[in-house]
């Protein structure tokens, strides 16, 4: 594997690799917690925070851990950060709690974490693995605000709760509401693809990626296929 | 056991509160194997059979283990890995036991083992305080939504498939923009529960 600059490592999670509109991982709470934009960002700072720390222990463990049995082991990593940032959240920010419901627990399956153990920590000395983990969720925390708010603006008048004017009195409530976070989500890859055409990286670099489903089945589906043959 | 209660969770849980077209639960293997009507048909009834079991084994779990021992808050952790090996298991009987069901889903199984829509139904069932015929009832419901909203979504793909699309639009963008006409569509059933069966 070549190796990437230092610097590479984190900012190719902001566009360049951007878990969200490029590797598209974690399509779950994209669409669901981005109505508000203080919702996404709730979501993106905890997954963030989940990101960093499993992807530090996980590339600690990386040597003890037999190839065989590592998803279960990043699972149960990834699931107790989780447990301890939902714990967190609901002493400190009960608000926030409520608001992500059980999205909160849902970081657990989010692709981008596990797929971020598969493809990078499970690899990588510590160093870069926390590297990639603060690139890659602060890649996913912009990429909710901004469709957050497309979303809010237009569905609900408002950015973070303060209301703006004109658009308050002409919202368009379907874009709050299920069918908008599916269409702006659309449009948003569409422009990302506009924009990053024929510089993006090129796909076959991640074993299974292209597949929306990549990350969640962690090379699952890849397995499954082989056996079928 | 009042069935009218029953019959309420299992429409809410199909039609209105659909996991996928409102919920937003199971997006990935909804975009990822709603190509065709049969794959979708497949991963569908695979998710049914997972949701159910998954549903039976962690309600126990959770009322009777640790509530009991004041171990709530791990939750998460016991339900992702009952999760993981039920599906491991029964991946391994059906190889063994009967390998013709296991060709037709088998391929599906691993894929399920992350899936958030079933981590999703067994926490929701348990912060709904359902008891555990309504938890699987609303299971199943779940399933039954899913396994609905993948076979129509396969109906739609095969027709972008042979539409003229522009060229930053094409594969996902467009697929989600067709899911969210879907989804617009279930908007219809909004209503359902309150004025026709209460």
């Amino acid at each position: 594997m070549k190796k990437e600059n230092t610097m590479s490592v984190l900012l190719k999670g902001l566009l360049r690799e951007n878990p969200v509109f490029v590797l598209i991982l974690g399509t779950c709470p994209t669409l669901a917690t981005t109505t508000t934009v203080t919702g996404a960002f709730g979501m993106g700072l905890a997954t963030l925070a989940v990101l960093v720390c499993s992807n530090i222990v996980i590339s600690a463990l990386r040597k003890f851990i037999p190839d065989t049995v590592r998803i279960p082991c990043y699972i149960v990593v990834i699931a107790g950060f989780v447990t301890v940032v939902q714990m967190l959240i609901q002493a400190f920010i009960p608000d926030l709690y409520e608001t992500l419901g059980v999205y909160l627990a849902l970081i657990t399956v989010n692709c981008i974490i596990l797929g971020r153990a598969e493809m990078f920590a499970g690899k990588n000395p510590i160093g870069r693995s926390a590297l990639d983990g603060i690139g890659m969720g602060l890649g996913f925390t912009l990429a909710l605000l901004a469709m957050a708010t497309v979303r809010e603006v237009l569905g609900a008048g408002t950015f973070a709760g303060m209301e703006i004017p004109f658009l308050v009195d002409h919202k368009i409530e379907l874009m709050a509401k299920a069918p908008g976070g599916l269409m702006v989500y659309g449009i948003l890859i569409a422009v990302v693809n506009k924009i990053t055409k024929g510089k993006v990286i090129k796909k076959k670099e991640f074993s299974c990626a292209g597949c929306p489903a990549a990350a969640e089945c962690a090379g699952g589906c890849a397995e499954a296929v082989k056996e079928e043959q | 056991m009042d069935i009218k209660a029953l019959v309420i969770i299992l429409m809410s849980s199909v039609l209105v509160d659909n996991y996928v077209l409102s919920r937003f639960l199971g997006i990935c293997p909804f975009l990822g194997v709603s190509k065709k009507v049969d794959q979708s048909v497949g991963m569908g009834l695979s998710v049914i059979f997972v949701m159910l079991m998954a549903t039976a084994v962690t309600w126990p779990i959770q009322t009777y283990v640790l509530d009991n021992l004041g171990l709530g808050y791990t939750q998460t952790i016991v339900f992702i890995l009952v999760i993981a090996a039920l599906v491991q298991f029964t991946e391994i009987f059906l190889k063994k036991n009967i390998p013709a069901l296991h060709k037709s889903l088998g391929v599906y199984l691993p894929l399920i083992t992350t899936n958030c829509a079933v981590l999703g139904v067994t926490i929701n069932n348990m912060t709904d305080g359902y008891n555990f015929v309504e938890s699987m009832v609303s299971s199943l419901g779940c399933g039954l939504g899913f396994l609905l909203a993948m076979v129509l979504f396969s109906g739609v793909r095969s027709r972008i498939d042979e539409s003229d699309i522009p060229a930053s639009f094409k594969g996902l963008p467009v697929t989600l923009i067709a899911a969210s006409f879907v989804s617009m569509a279930f908007f219809g059933f909004a209503g359902i529960v309150e004025n026709l069966l209460a």
